[in-house]
């Protein structure tokens, strides 16, 4: 019982306040450049759980078993991004042969989040928080949930945006920089919940 | 040195080990891909315009090969693209009538539609026909914002000095992209040998149709076209008389009954058939595929055409197996049987 009360309180905590798009401020370029259509920022949002998830897990040992044991700690950011790259390549190479049905719907979103400084993020926050190896990857898959449930909240608002009338030198990327701020701003909110 | 060693080491290490399992997973879990697909993907002329109802060239490339696809579906890329697919896909290919565009309104320019009240908003139909049933008085008709044209990747839609749409038939491919954008639905794909249209999309009744309508031509739904046609190709529906192309033989007496002029007849001006007598075996298929009767003439005797009943849909001149008719001016065919 401690337990699931453990992880509903890490849930609220990454996927509202320390939200990695609008309080933390990474992977801001999907956020912006993938949020056009709510199609595809469900894709890219399914992707980023996905891979967030992995990635935790991968790094943790990583780090772990390889860099702590030689004291190489502070490799730790060149290391998990080649961890990362390979760890995509693979699962994508996987998923081809494997399911492709969900290579299909995962589709070019995959080899994009390689460069997704998100996934970096929570395999270097993970570290810094001293999580173990089990909380690394709940905190990678609801950072990822947080991450789907912005970029998804993003793409309605674009959606319903395309129809406002917008003064011509605020059209597409301006207006869609002050809507990130403003949500910011409303997510700011959530800084004071205190949790436990 | 050790310090230095030993990162090294393990980055390049780490690297090392990750480009083995690469190398071998790309092995392990290699997806054969056909080469037919990237043979037809290049063939494709690659402008994604969706017209084949697949999510671009390379997913009808995908499809055709793997879903087996018809062959024929590029409507931009046409018979020479279809006919070099089959040839790879080795299969036979059945021709295909290139469609175009037939935009099912008159009104919708400047100086010929009856207005509601001005719109001035973003230009697009689409937010134009959702205010107030849209600017026209007519809510049928087109609020000319040119989402058609905008959408039209071909160069195929033009916007004359009044504001009308014009398809330029030679660009047309038929792709569909405008009759998506159109949000009043008044563009349809027609095959490009059917060349007479009802130029109306009004499902009201013909007194609130004529008035609203800006241009004086709506369908009034006065069955007139109904009863004229002989191939029984026009039917009525909730007020507006609609063509079935698959019955419609371009015979054009819809439009010459039509009193309000809403259905356009693009073969004018229309000429006369013309039997030639020295190459008529009398064979009689003329008269009998003659719409209006105006062939006459007895078996193994050569025929001749009553140029007053004559309506130049050029039926006959298809049917004939001699190729003895011909199409002349109108009233040209007095002085020819003279000279004979």
């Amino acid at each position: 019982m401690e337990y699931i009360a453990k992880i509903l309180i890490m849930a609220v905590s990454s996927i509202f306040i320390n939200n990695f798009v609008l309080s933390r401020f990474l992977g801001l370029c999907p956020y912006l450049g993938v949020s056009k259509k709510l199609d595809s920022a469900f894709g890219m949002g399914m992707a980023v759980i996905f891979v967030m998830a992995i990635a935790s897990a991968f790094t943790w040992l990583i780090n772990a078993y390889l860099l702590i044991p030689a004291g190489l700690e502070y490799l730790q950011t060149i290391a998990f991004i080649l961890t990362i790259a390979a760890l995509v390549q693979f699962v994508e190479m996987f998923i081809q042969k494997s399911a492709p049905a969900l290579y299909k719907s995962l589709g070019v979103y995959l080899p994009l989040i390689t460069t997704n400084c998100a996934v970096l993020g929570v395999a270097v926050i993970n570290i810094n928080d001293h999580l173990n190896f089990l909380d690394s990857i709940l905190n990678g898959f609801f950072g990822g949930v947080g991450f789907t449930v912005v970029l998804l909240m993003m793409a309605g608002i674009r959606e319903r945006l395309e129809k406002a009338e917008v003064p011509k030198s605020m059209q597409g990327m301006p207006i869609a920089l002050i809507i990130a701020g403003c949500m910011a701003l409303a997510f700011l909110g959530f800084a004071g919940l205190k949790l436990g | 040195m050790f310090t230095i060693l030993l990162p090294a080491l393990l980055i390049g290490g780490l690297a090392a080990v990750f480009g083995l399992i690469l190398a071998y997973a790309s092995k392990k879990f290699f997806v054969e891909v056909d080469p037919k697909i990237d043979e037809i993907a290049s063939i494709l002329p690659s402008a994604n315009c969706g017209g084949c109802a697949f999510p671009g060239c390379a997913g009808y490339a995908d499809a055709i090969v793997q879903n087996g696809a018809a062959v024929n579906l590029c409507a931009p890329g046409g018979e020479e693209v279809a006919k070099k697919i089959a040839a790879i896909m080795g299969v036979s290919l059945t021709p295909k009538e290139r469609d175009i565009a037939v935009i099912h309104c008159q009104s919708g320019g400047y100086n010929n539609t009856a207005f509601k009240f001005e719109y001035k908003g973003i230009d697009s139909c689409r937010s134009a026909a959702t205010i107030a049933g849209g600017p026209n008085q007519c809510i049928w008709g087109c609020v000319f914002q040119y989402d058609c044209v905008k959408a039209c990747q071909f160069d195929a839609l033009h916007i004359t000095e009044d504001g009308m749409k014009v398809v330029n038939e030679d660009n047309c491919t038929g792709c569909g992209a405008c009759v998506k954008a159109c949000p009043r639905s008044l563009i349809e794909l027609v095959p490009i040998s059917k060349r007479v249209h009802i130029l109306c999309s009004s499902r009201d009744k013909g007194p609130i149709a004529k008035k609203s309508c800006g241009n004086n031509t709506a369908c009034i739904a006065c069955g007139l076209c109904v009863k004229n046609c002989p191939t029984q190709a026009i039917t009525i529906v909730n007020n507006l008389a609609i063509i079935d192309y698959s019955k419609c033989i371009n015979c054009g007496i819809c439009a010459s009954v039509c009193p309000t002029k809403a259905i356009e007849d693009r073969m004018l001006p229309r000429k006369e058939a013309f039997i030639h007598e020295d190459q008529c075996i009398g064979c009689t298929i003329c008269a009998k595929k003659c719409p209006v009767q105006a062939i006459s003439g007895e078996l193994k005797h050569p025929h001749k055409v009553d140029p007053k009943l004559c309506v130049g849909c050029e039926v006959c001149v298809k049917a004939c197996p001699k190729n003895a008719i011909e199409m002349v001016e109108k009233g040209s065919t007095v002085a020819l049987t003279k000279e004979n």
